[in-house]
């Protein structure tokens, strides 16, 4: 017997505990890489805020940075360009959930036996797979008041084609073009219509995707009971799309939070930054050319940072209740 | 073809090897990849390498955007011996951090404080000089000759002959000026002017060393006079969604007839099919004939970073880019002016009157961007936009703009 048990070692610590290991080795790269492009930064970034900083080394390779404590927060709280930022941004969050209603509707109109639905179904997902960048392009030229539509169609109800003094074709006009992307009041409305494209046709695919799954016997026994129109859509219809809607409300609270570029193509912030929203002023004041401020620039990225951290723990916080749940 | 190629490119390779054994490397960074620029650079290079067979200059040129990102990591990772950057307030960071050295003794050797004298104080900090300009241009008023001539208008010696010039303009349906004001920095332009002829450089050089207030009345009777600049003269619509480049149309189809604007914009008049004789230049007006004539004329420099290694043969290139010669070429070149006052300029008639301009000035203001802290700058040219868009906020931006302006300063 003694022999036996030496022919057989006891297995190694590796073995032993291979099931509990084996997910951490798949789990390594991924963790590494987290750490270094967000946990870390997130750190360090809150450091940076408390102090005074133009982004500078000096020769000897040491940082210019200047211990400032709150100070950052302080300017923050007086600094009129990061309120309206965080203004824009709850105007953002507003008005970009409009884009699960309207994509709703939309997949409900779409949701059709016609032929050719295929292909009315990909033009209206065709915004969403067009970068924003272009999305942004093309509505900057839409609003311009020289040669976009909207000046367009002004000019043609509101002004008159005449010559100027060298004979030249131009325009006198009964009230002037409306500048949208130039006036402080409309321009964060103008960029948010424009981002509302793309995300409504992605609402939309989550309702597609989401009315495919509506079990056709409810409906069945709700139309013999005489539900119909509103009342079928709102009590049997929609609460069998609730995971669709709770996708749609996340990727539109995301997408609103991620208006950087749309912002960045359209305005750069402007007109006198009344455009910016918090990442965009923080980038401003951190990262462009008259910016150079890294510490007020990381003390907004940390406002930012608090207020998505509210955000995504509900989000984490549901997502755990759904999984206890389903167990 | 392609083997005599291949052997070329071997003996460069190998004569580049060699000669690192024996010559001693000199690494410029440069900043301007457009065409012109670029070839009065490499040409001036070559001039060098010519001159000083013993150097193996090594030449990096990027983009100017890139340039300015690219310059705040290695002036300390990895420093060139020669770098291109901008004199005033642009310099002041780096200067601070003490990342570039001062070039003192090579202005001294050469005697630049008298052929650059014009320049000197925007290129000192700290009671040192910090490089060497090898060019510049001037600012002022481009207008449509024709359009001019067609009114019966000349150029404008003074402010009232400026405004009566524009209600002619606008009887006939004329915009008096055009402008894009998107990317903010032309409104500095004509704040500048405005406030270099109502008050002139010593008050512009006070207001963005942040020694007087913006509420201060001197300011704020330049605001006014912007002010009747925009009531009685008055600017393009839309200007706040164009770039300086878009504003040329409407200035190229005659719906404009002015533009204030840097001497760097003519190739953009000609590009949108204006000929020379459509165009011209004429100074901005005056304003208080009692304030000696100050101009806009940024300038272009080279600098030498704290790490260089080769400092010698680094100041010997400053000492030669300032040379009354190689500005001539240079700038002939690149369509601007050399600053050395013994250097010659092109037959080009805007540079010639900006040459005679900026001969008589009695200051040279960089610009509001280069003189002004970048934070300052930024809020400041905010300020002068929302200004252009409505006058009647003139008190609330100056108040705005004396808040930062106490944050900047201390």
């Amino acid at each position: 017997m003694a022999d036996i048990a030496h022919t057989r070692p006891s297995p190694g610590w590796v073995k032993r505990n291979k099931l509990a290991i084996a997910p951490w080795i798949f789990l390594i790269p991924a963790l590494i890489f987290f750490a270094i492009y967000v946990v870390i930064p997130i750190f360090e970034s809150l450091w940076l805020s408390l102090y005074e900083w133009n982004g500078l080394y000096n020769a000897a390779g040491e940082s210019t940075a200047v211990w400032v404590g709150f100070d950052n927060y302080v300017k923050l709280w007086s600094d009129p360009n990061f309120w309206t930022s965080l203004r824009n941004n709850l105007a953002w969050l507003i008005l970009y959930m409009l884009a699960v209603p309207l994509g709703l509707f939309i997949a409900l109109f779409l949701n059709q036996t016609v032929t050719g639905m295929r292909f009315y179904k990909s033009m209206f997902f065709f915004p969403f797979v067009i970068s924003q960048v272009v999305v942004g392009l093309i509505f900057g030229w839409f609003y311009n008041p020289d040669f976009g539509v909207v000046g367009t169609i002004w000019k043609a109800i509101f002004c008159e084609e005449t010559t100027n003094i060298l004979g030249n074709t131009t325009f006198r006009c009964a009230r002037p073009v409306p500048d949208i992307l130039s006036s402080p009041d409309w321009a964060t409305y103008g960029i948010i219509a424009a981002g509302l494209w793309p995300q409504v046709a992605y609402c939309m695919i989550l309702y597609l995707t989401g009315l495919n799954n509506v079990a056709a016997d409810q409906i069945e026994a709700a139309r013999l009971d005489g539900a119909k129109g509103w009342k079928m859509l709102w009590y049997v219809v929609i609460p069998q799309l609730r995971p669709a809607t709770f996708i749609a409300v996340v990727v539109t609270v995301i997408g609103a939070l991620r208006s950087f570029d749309m912002i960045a193509i359209m305005t750069q912030g402007g007109p006198f930054g009344s455009t910016n929203v918090l990442a965009h002023y923080m980038y401003e004041v951190a990262i462009s050319e008259y910016g150079e401020r890294y510490g007020y620039g990381s003390a907004v990225a940390s406002v930012l940072f608090a207020i998505m951290l509210v955000y995504i723990s509900y989000f984490l916080w549901r997502m755990y209740q759904d999984e206890k749940d389903a167990r | 073809m392609f083997l005599t190629l291949k052997t070329a490119v071997a003996a460069v390779a190998l004569s580049a090897v060699a000669s690192t054994a024996f010559a001693r490397d000199l690494v410029i960074n440069f900043d301007d990849l457009n065409p012109g620029p670029k070839k009065g650079f490499e040409d001036a290079v070559a001039q060098f390498k010519a001159e000083n067979p013993d150097i193996n200059v090594i030449v990096n040129i990027n983009d100017r955007e890139a340039h300015k990102t690219a310059i705040r990591n290695f002036l300390t990772a990895d420093a060139p011996d020669v770098t291109s950057w901008y004199p005033g307030n642009r310099m002041a960071p780096f200067v601070d951090a003490g990342l570039f050295q001062p070039v003192d003794d090579v202005w001294e050797e050469n005697g630049f404080g008298e052929d650059l004298a014009a320049i000197k104080a925007t290129m000192s900090r700290d009671g040192k000089i910090w490089g060497v300009p090898y060019s510049y241009y001037q600012w002022g008023i481009y207008y449509r000759k024709d359009v001019f001539d067609l009114l019966g208008l000349e150029e404008f010696a003074t402010w009232d002959d400026m405004l009566a010039g524009c209600a002619t303009m606008k009887e006939n349906g004329v915009t008096p000026f055009t402008i894009g004001t998107k990317f903010l920095w032309t409104a500095a332009g004509v704040f500048d002017y405005i406030n270099l002829r109502t008050n002139g450089y010593d008050v512009h050089n006070a207001l963005t060393a942040g020694e007087i207030k913006y509420t201060d009345d001197r300011i704020k009777a330049t605001f006014n006079n912007w002010k009747q600049l925009i009531d009685e003269c008055g600017f393009v619509e839309n200007h706040a969604s164009m770039s300086w480049q878009d504003a040329i149309a409407p200035f190229a189809n005659g719906d404009a007839a002015m533009y204030v604007m840097g001497n760097f914009s003519v190739d953009g008049y000609k590009n949108a099919g204006l000929t020379e004789d459509q165009i011209d230049f004429m100074p901005f007006p005056i304003i208080d004939p009692d304030v000696p004539l100050a101009e806009e004329a940024p300038a272009d420099a080279f600098f030498i970073p704290t790490n260089a290694k080769n400092v010698e043969d680094a100041k010997k290139f400053l000492a030669f880019v300032a040379r009354p010669d190689v500005q001539t070429q240079w700038n002939a070149t690149i369509g601007q002016l050399p600053i050395n006052s013994k250097a010659d300029v092109s037959d080009n008639k805007f540079i010639q009157e900006g040459f005679a301009l900026l001969n008589s000035a009695t200051g040279l203001a960089q610009f509001y961007d280069r003189d002004a802290p970048a934070e300052m700058a930024k809020a400041g040219m905010e300020g002068f936009q929302e200004f252009m868009l409505d006058t009647s906020k003139m008190d609330a931006v100056l108040q705005r703009l004396d808040e930062v302006q106490v944050e900047v300063y201390n």
